[in-house]
């Protein structure tokens, strides 16, 4: 009862909040407070709010470990990608140098984050302090490495229950999680790509033949159908973890390409029927030369942005196949069975919140770089709209 | 400010965005508009008339800011105006036509519901009565069964229809003044002379201010009472119509009055027993089982100009698809220099290829816009003549310096950062690069500006003398048709109504259709509206006219 009664009390402060607010900007005559809706003062009053409840949370609060790490995290790549920016209009070629002056910094932003991973993933062996499947005999050590409080230097984030260090572990993680996605999505673009422009181009019974097949995948829901082909791929593989990994590379493969087929045949279709295609048939142009020289260089950006979410997508499958126990076999390290794993320490979060927010850094790591992968696609799909005008 | 005037605008700046600068477009107009009087706006693309037409409604387009100056309505200055004044005004008293009647109504609500949101929103009827007024407006705008055409769908009438559907919704609430954006634009002409006619009446008959915005001179002087002639944001001259006509000040607007006066001299006439360049026997083309075509016959010759006219859905263009080998015919034959080509394209050798090519309506779509200039025109050369490296740029330059572009500054752009008349002459080197003899030019310039489009039509007319190249010119701009064809031929339904020399064509007696296109094609001439009607009949106008035959 006491929790309702203090969210309407707090949303009723902030309702007069806003009234008072707008009030006082009309007193200044600005046309943008004369024509502003309550709800958008709403909006800046809680914004506000939110703000000053962060620089509380910042300053005041010893146990924010993480939050504190998170905002100086963002603070210093945020500052990264400014320069990073900086760097790109003022070094280089014309042409890369125009891009970088038209990019928004959440792409720089973007950019950065994934080049970061790409580091980790690529040097994992050589960053992460311990092996991946490394087992130490301190069990449960908390995060935060302060021993007055049950940590240990040595793992900054601590150890799981069987005593591995769960830095390591986060590390290696990009290298198997990203790496795998990446190859998967690679794969699901040559396929559907290939065909999709095939069908586009051809039509006729081909493209009938193809779109039936990819209706006939699609219709099935594609994480049971992916989790029905693991039980039989698992069975095949029988002890062999690589072999099982790349049976689950090609089924998500796949999977995806029918979405990458419709996505290929559509833009394909769009092109197809433009005068400059038209032009290329009365010539007497071949199909190869229709296909990679009139088509492909006018669906590149809608295929790239698709390669960013399709690549998220991927990567969140894979993630969810792990923590049902069919992706990834332990005792490799990968970011979804770590928050399958890690899940029970949210059950401390009263007596250490720290512990609790273990299991979030693995799903905040795969959140970050979805969001990295989607500030650059945005961008993408800004600037190939841009072009069409 | 004195009690006949309804629009005041002063000083009025408009800025637009790109490339995250703000330019100036409108560089501080002045216009005064009285109660009942119709202004025209005229100028080329781009010369902000319909930014400034928008203005006049206190509103800017996204990407667009209002920086400076007043709009003064009645009194009222809708750039500072609180928003909920401007929701009070617009629609009310101040209604807008766009260009595209199509484009403009939401397809998924019929006619009649979207003719009533006005009235209805601003409490001047109830529906019911809206209704009813609707029908009323239908009927004065005569439009077919007016008490049912408002109770379909947008894609369940025509073209024209719907712009007078359109004019009907915006004088729904009775309002002031309403400003019409190219509203006839895209029609053909016979349709457009009944939209003209009809919303001429309707602003006479209640009164209202009107700012038409065109680009047709033509069209500006049957409805305006003032002309304002703008040109890349700023005033060029203003005067009223007829002084405008008869004695314009200013350069520009002088350059304006003379594009209709490009003529070709007469060339020699044919000599008998010639080949035909191509020649179409007995045509008759299909799409699915609908024949679209109808036993089309005509020739070709060397070094002449052949203009196809007719409206939309005649079937000009796909002859030209037949010719082409698009649409392989259902029956008859396409000669090429006396000998049968195949019909479908894909059976033609490279060298029949060659010499048949085509210059497409809408540069923007005709051109691929990955590639640069020099790969769009290069492509030919290389794939024909088997030019490569220098040869293949020296040609290329060649080729830029044929139809008057500078080689050396546009070989490595990309069409997106050319003009539309820039676009349409790379469309025409690209023709001109396969080195052929017989090229099509579909509408090639009714996209273009009418300073633009003669530039073009001078361009062609040029390179038809050194090249000695035949030409089938699609078109349905009789006043194109005068500069520079040598023979017509009409269409109509997809048969061939009427053929022959262009000297007989324009000379009755004609073929009723052919007299029909004709006496549609708005002249210079301030009287010419009333005197057609006057002359036609208030029924016998557009399509009426066409049914009846």
């Amino acid at each position: 009862m006491n929790v309702v009664v203090g969210l309407v009390a707090c949303v009723g402060f902030l309702v007069l909040a806003a009234w008072v607010f707008r009030f006082a900007g009309r007193l200044s005559g600005r046309t943008y407070f004369r024509d502003m809706e309550l709800t958008t003062a709403f909006g800046w009053m809680l914004s506000v709010f939110v703000a000053f409840w962060g620089v509380y949370l910042y300053i005041f609060v010893e146990s924010a470990v993480f939050f504190r790490w998170a905002v100086q995290g963002f603070v210093v790549f945020a500052i990264a990608a400014w320069l990073f920016r900086l760097l790109g209009r003022n070094l280089g070629p014309g042409g890369t140098r125009r891009l970088f002056r038209q990019m928004p910094l959440t792409a720089s932003f973007g950019i950065l984050i994934i080049l970061l991973y790409a580091i980790l993933a690529i040097f994992a062996g050589v960053l992460a302090p311990h092996g991946q499947e490394e087992i130490f005999a301190k069990v449960n050590v908390l995060p935060g490495g302060d021993p007055a409080i049950g940590g240990d230097p040595a793992h900054p984030l601590g150890t799981d229950q069987i005593g591995r260090d769960l830095l390591s572990r986060l590390i290696y993680g990009a290298q198997n999680t990203v790496g795998i996605a990446f190859a998967t999505t690679l794969i699901a673009f040559l396929l559907g790509g290939t065909l999709g422009f095939l069908a586009a181009t051809l039509g006729g019974w081909l493209d009938q033949l193809l779109s039936r097949m990819v209706d006939v995948l699609m219709a099935i829901p594609s994480l049971i159908f992916a989790l029905l082909l693991m039980t039989i791929a698992s069975a095949w593989a029988g002890s062999q973890p690589h072999l099982l990994t790349i049976y689950m590379i090609l089924i998500i493969a796949v999977i995806d390409s029918t979405r990458v087929f419709r996505l290929a045949r559509a833009v394909g279709g769009n092109i197809v029927v433009m005068d400059y295609i038209e032009a290329a048939k009365l010539r007497g142009e071949g199909m190869g030369y229709l296909i990679f020289k009139e088509i492909l260089p006018n669906a590149t950006a809608p295929l790239l942005a698709e390669f960013g979410l399709r690549f998220c997508f991927v990567f969140l499958t894979i993630a969810s196949l792990s923590f049902l126990g069919v992706g990834i076999q332990p005792p490799l390290a990968d970011w979804g069975t770590m928050v399958r794993d890690l899940s029970q320490f949210i059950n401390f979060a009263a007596f250490s919140p720290l512990t609790a927010a273990l299991p979030l850094m693995a799903a905040g790591a795969i959140a970050l770089l979805t969001v990295a992968v989607n500030f650059v696609v945005d961008w993408m799909l800004h600037r190939s709209s841009g072009l069409k005008e | 400010m004195n009690a006949k005037q309804l629009l005041k605008i002063r000083g009025l700046k408009i800025e637009g965005r790109s490339d995250e600068t703000w330019t100036q477009i409108v560089n501080g107009i002045d216009l005064d508009l009285n109660r009942g009087e119709v202004l025209g706006l005229i100028g080329e693309s781009g010369a902000g008339k319909s930014t400034v037409g928008l203005a006049a409604m206190g509103f800017a387009r996204d990407g667009c800011r209002i920086s400076g100056g007043s709009v003064e309505f009645d009194g009222v200055d809708l750039v500072q105006a609180p928003a909920a004044t401007k929701r009070a005004l617009l629609g009310k008293r101040i209604a807008y036509v766009a260009q595209s009647a199509a484009a403009s109504f939401n397809p998924a609500h019929r006619i009649i519901d979207q003719h009533t949101e006005g009235p209805v929103q601003h409490g001047v009827m109830d529906k019911a009565e809206s209704e009813r007024d609707g029908m009323e407006l239908y009927a004065r705008l005569r439009l077919p069964n007016p008490d049912e055409i408002g109770f379909r769908y947008p894609h369940q009438v025509s073209g024209g229809q719907l712009q007078r559907a359109m004019t009907a919704m915006a004088m729904s609430c009775r309002p002031d003044l309403i400003i019409f954006d190219e509203p006839t634009t895209a029609l053909d002409v016979t349709t457009q002379i009944e939209v003209l006619a009809s919303i001429r009446d309707i602003v006479e008959q209640f009164d209202t201010a009107a700012i038409y915005i065109t680009h047709d001179l033509a069209v500006v002087a049957q409805m305006a009472d003032r002309i304002k002639v703008l040109l890349k944001g700023d005033e060029v001259e203003e005067a009223d119509t007829r002084t405008m006509l008869s004695a314009p000040t200013e350069d520009y607007t002088k350059s304006l009055w003379a594009v209709r006066s490009f003529e070709r001299p007469m060339k020699p006439s044919i000599p008998e027993g010639a080949t035909p360049v191509v020649s179409l026997r007995n045509i008759t083309a299909a799409y699915g089982t609908t024949d679209v075509l109808h036993d089309v016959s005509f020739d070709m010759h060397a070094g002449r100009t052949v203009a196809v006219v007719g409206e939309s859905g005649s079937g000009k263009s796909t002859a030209a698809r037949c010719i082409t080998g698009l649409l392989p015919p259902r029956a008859g034959a396409i000669a090429f220099d006396g000998v049968d080509l195949p019909p479908d394209y894909r059976k033609r050798s490279k060298e029949q290829l060659r010499q048949v090519q085509m210059i497409y309506q809408m540069a923007d779509t005709a051109l691929n816009p990955r590639s640069t200039i020099g790969d769009i025109i290069g492509r030919p050369v290389q794939f024909y003549l088997g030019l490569r490296g220098a040869k293949k740029r020296a040609r290329v330059e060649e080729l830029l310096n044929q139809i008057e572009l500078e080689p050396k500054q546009y070989i490595d752009r990309l069409p997106s950062e050319l003009s539309g008349g820039q676009k349409q002459r790379i469309g025409i080197a690209r023709a001109l690069a396969a080195e052929p003899r017989f090229i099509i030019c579909d509408e090639v310039t009714s996209a273009l500006d009418q300073l633009v489009a003669e530039g073009i039509l001078k361009l062609l007319a040029r390179l038809q003398d050194e090249l000695g190249l035949t030409y089938m010119f699609i078109t349905h701009d009789l006043a194109t048709v005068r500069a520079i064809a040598d023979e017509v031929v009409v269409m109509k339904d997809g048969a061939v109504v009427e053929q022959g020399g262009k000297v007989e064509m324009f000379r009755p007696p004609h073929h009723p259709y052919t007299d029909l296109l004709l006496s549609s094609v708005p002249e210079m001439d301030p009287d010419w509206l009333d005197d057609l009607l006057k002359e036609r009949g208030v029924d016998n106008i557009g399509d009426a006219a066409v049914g009846k035959m």
